[in-house]
């Protein structure tokens, strides 16, 4: 089985990989982008059957840093 | 005074940390991260700067969970002193030792040029050696030193006088310009600039020295 993680800066977390990807944007022209926020995504191939607790597990232990950022699990 | 120097792959300050320690008379102790305990008896660990397993991740990340780091936080529970400099700061508080985080610095760049750093407290044994207010020149050279504290945290961190150092202009985007804080019992000390590069005459600055002087002393006493 796969799981995708998502891992993004938790709101109110100044990303400024964010911010500069939002002004090249306004400087080559795209002009109303009014936000940009930078995250990961960690695909996993898991043993079939593994439940989405431990995967939560993993995300509290290594995959997100829960001080600065939150992480939503997709199993697929 | 016997000091234990944590070995990460990636580390790259290790070595002049054991200088600076050996220079203030320290009896230092390379360790690998592969290690699951500390040598017999040491008093202060040292996580060094560098880029542990290339910043994999998040910087600190992987090495948080080696299995040196349990041994660390065991040290630093039982009282043991902890020191992280650069990467050896954002080490600890992956491992949770130290509260808060460090992220890409506001302005995107690396930086790497030393700076005027206040001490913002005496009231350790790290900055004992000080007096609030004096302004060190300590060189910085991190990606990611941008310290983040909510709003209930940084204000925790002056009441109970836990940060040790403030960058005496703003860096990298720290809150409140904080460049270093103390653990609860003050025996655990992350820090981006670092002393061991300030310790030397042809360093241009002795700034550090007093740093390890003071824990050399603090340990020997004890």
């Amino acid at each position: 089985m796969k799981a995708r993680v998502h891992v993004m800066l938790k709101n109110g977390v100044l990303d400024p990989q964010g911010e500069a990807v939002k002004h090249a944007l306004g400087a080559i022209g795209f002009a109303g982008v009014d936000g940009v926020r930078q995250g990961k995504v960690i695909e996993l191939d898991l043993a079939d059957g593994t439940d989405e607790a431990t995967i939560g597990q993993m995300c509290e232990k290594l995959l997100a840093n829960t001080v600065i950022e939150s992480y939503t699990i997709e199993v697929l | 005074m016997r000091a234990a120097v944590i070995v990460f792959p990636g580390s790259n300050c290790d070595r002049d940390m054991k200088v600076a320690l050996e220079q203030a008379g320290a009896d230092v102790h390379m360790v690998w991260h592969k290690d699951a305990d500390l040598p017999e008896g040491v008093d202060l660990v040292a996580v060094p700067g560098g880029f542990s397993f290339g910043d994999y991740l998040r910087c600190g990340a992987i090495a948080a969970q080696s299995p040196i780091c349990q041994a660390v936080v065991r040290h630093a529970e039982a009282g043991g002193y902890v020191l992280g400099v650069c990467n050896g700061f954002q080490v600890l508080t992956e491992t949770g030792l130290l509260p808060g985080a460090l992220m890409r610095n506001a302005g995107l760049k690396f930086v790497s040029k030393t700076i005027d750093l206040t001490v913002e407290t005496e009231n350790s044994v790290f900055t004992s050696g000080y007096r609030a207010g004096d302004t060190l020149r300590i060189p910085v050279a991190h990606h990611d030193g941008n310290y983040v504290a909510d709003t209930s945290l940084a204000a925790r961190l002056v009441d109970e006088d836990r940060v040790a150092f403030r960058y005496s202009a703003p860096l990298n985007g720290s809150v409140d310009n904080i460049a270093g804080v103390l653990s609860e019992n003050r025996r655990v000390l992350g820090m981006m600039p670092h002393p061991e590069r300030a310790i030397d005459a042809l360093h241009g600055r002795t700034d550090g020295q007093a740093m390890f002087r003071a824990l050399v002393e603090a340990t020997v006493a004890a």
